[in-house]
């Protein structure tokens, strides 16, 4: 109980230095991807860290959220916190339409459909010429994500995040991942287990999509393709699965290393690949393992943040 | 002395392919009853609980649950309406605290089908730590502690369950099954990989949670030694089918079970196996 608001304390006054500390217009955008590509990152984490469920294909909820916020904000002259959240909305509806039949076994199949539905959310957005203008790409849009509302948005949904990890359901995430028939023999249903962490993974997904469309004005479906896909699963194993601050970490750490290698474009994939491999060879199991980033910290009486026990 | 039906397996087959795993198998479950099943090896025990449990469902036949048919029912279903297992193959979350492990039951913990009340909250207090949220976690922490206390390890509560000593697990499996609250506790070979004296401790174990809970009680093992001691009621499984049922006595009385157990005439008894 106490942990709880350690932690939640701990990421407000994260969020008021991210938010409140001066900065140059240049370093104001780093701290505005790095609050989306955190919240996307989350999204992805709850799903591939704590239920065991691989995607390749979540740049297909930013996708959506973007275009779903686009859209309503631009054509429809809706304001930018309803749009936003309809496109968390509409993210969460297909995300229940993909994993309806791909969520009952466990397995690989919700990866595999995953692939499918990033390429086929991209072609229909590139296609969908009257709709969403194609491949030319979606301009205009009014540029509503600032610090403070990218900063406001990341304090919000990673306390809700921790807050959900730590509670009955996160219990639940972590018994289906674990072991399905143990856990369906303790009353879970763990396919229903499953759906829940896709939608709250798609909803985080589609509410970065949507801040991504207000900061940068402009969206286009290239920017949601595979590459995007394997870049957010990629993080989340570089942080190391089953650790929320290990995601956050692993995200902080591309997003930056990608931004001050921005001058070099050419060889950032480079840089960026070398060090996927550094850590896979040194640290397998991602930057933090399985343990919270204040595991680490010299043990109290508590346990291991989200039930992990010691090893002795 | 005992009275209402809990369990009542009524002709189970199951056949895999062309495996018959269980052969016409009936059987009835008192109300506070302590009731073992043996059997050598490849007997059908274990698919006996999966079928229970609902892990899988009968080829044909019909299992009832205080007069409830449950034959079609899911496993967590099932669970929900208040049966409870053990597994041969310990199955807890290896990396999770034994504590994480007994409070991921004590979740569950049923009444009716639906999380009793006092163990539930829901999902915006688990999203904001509001309302319920804390006492109940409170609650849950201190069934858990309460169980891990009664099986003896309270004090590795922090410990994560794979590192335990494999004799603590399956205490620990025990713990967290009764954090469910069950009607019907079915333990699968709790005693395997056990020496001698850990046996012996497992034995006051199962038999005080039966007195203690009141608790109507399953044990699969193929010791028969401990079954013996501890079962008033004895079912005895070989090749699939049932092939005695009733006392102690009876059962070590039993030709058949005698035959099964160290090897029968086969030219006497007829049947070349």
């Amino acid at each position: 109980m106490k942990k709880s608001l350690f932690i939640n304390a701990g990421i407000i006054a994260l969020s008021l230095g991210l938010a409140f500390y001066p900065l140059g217009g240049y370093q104001e955008g780093i701290v505005i991807l790095l609050c989306i590509n955190c919240v996307a990152a989350m999204g992805v984490s709850i799903l591939t860290g704590f239920t065991g469920i691989f995607t390749l294909g979540h740049a297909a909820y930013m996708a959506l959220g973007a275009y779903t916020t686009a859209i309503l904000t631009v054509r429809y002259g809706v304001h930018w916190l309803p749009a936003l959240l309809a496109g968390g909305l509409i993210a969460i509806l297909v995300a229940w339409l993909i994993g309806v039949p791909t969520l009952r076994l466990t397995g690989d199949y919700y990866a595999i459909a995953s692939i499918g539905l990033g390429e086929a959310i991209r072609l229909i957005l590139e296609n969908w010429q009257s709709f969403t203008r194609g491949a030319r790409g979606f301009p205009g849009i009014d540029p509503y994500t600032t610090r403070g509302l990218a900063v406001a948005m990341f304090a919000v949904l990673t306390i809700l995040m921790f807050n959900l990890l730590d509670s009955r359901l996160g219990r639940e995430l972590r018994a289906s991942r674990d072991d399905d028939v143990a856990a369906s023999l303790l009353g879970f249903n763990t396919p229903h287990s499953r759906m829940k962490a896709l939608l709250i993974s798609a909803f985080y997904c589609g509410i970065a999509g949507g801040l991504l469309g207000g900061y940068m004005s402009f969206i286009q479906p290239s920017m949601f393709d595979m590459m995007k896909s394997t870049e957010l699963t990629a993080v989340v194993v570089f942080g190391g699965l089953g650790s929320m601050t290990g995601t956050l970490l692993g995200s902080a750490a591309i997003t930056l290393i990608m931004e001050y290698f921005r001058d070099i474009s050419q060889y950032r994939m480079l840089i960026y690949g070398l060090l996927l491999v550094v850590i896979m060879v040194f640290r397998p199991e991602g930057l933090l393992g399985n343990r919270e980033i204040w595991d680490f910290l010299p043990h109290r009486s508590g346990t291991h943040s989200f039930g992990k026990g010691r090893r002795s | 002395m005992e009275n209402k039906i809990v369990l009542e397996l009524s002709n189970v087959d199951m056949r895999f392919g062309g495996v018959l795993a269980l052969d016409n198998v009936s059987f009835q479950v008192h109300e506070g009853s302590l009731t073992g099943i043996i059997g050598p090896n490849g007997a059908g025990k274990t698919t006996v609980y999966n079928i229970i449990s609902g892990v899988y469902s009968p080829t044909s036949g019909g299992v009832r649950f205080y007069g409830r048919d449950i034959t079609a029912l899911r496993a967590y279903q099932i669970n929900r309406l208040g049966i409870a297992r053990t597994f041969q193959n310990l199955r807890l979350f290896a990396r999770s605290s034994a504590l994480e492990n007994v409070m991921t039951a004590a979740q569950n913990r049923c009444r009716e089908e639906r999380p009793a009340e006092g163990y539930f909250y829901g999902f915006v207090e688990s999203a904001l730590h509001l309302g319920r949220w804390g006492s109940v976690e409170r609650k849950l922490r201190q069934t858990a502690m309460g169980l891990l206390d009664r099986v003896g390890l309270a004090d590795r509560a922090e410990q994560a369950a794979g590192t335990l000593p494999y004799g603590m697990q399956r205490r620990l499996e025990i713990a967290r099954a009764l954090a469910l609250g069950p009607k019907l506790l079915m333990l699968d070979e709790p005693a395997a990989g056990m020496n001698p004296e850990e046996v012996f401790a497992l034995n006051d174990l199962i038999t005080g949670i039966h007195k203690d809970f009141n608790l109507t009680t399953l044990v699969i093992e193929h010791h028969m030694d401990l079954i013996m001691r501890i079962c008033p009621h004895i079912i005895c499984l070989n090749f699939g089918a049932k092939i005695a049922e009733g006392t102690k006595d009876d059962i070590q009385n039993d030709p058949e079970v005698l035959a099964a157990y160290l090897g029968g005439d086969d030219a006497e008894d007829g049947e070349a196996v």
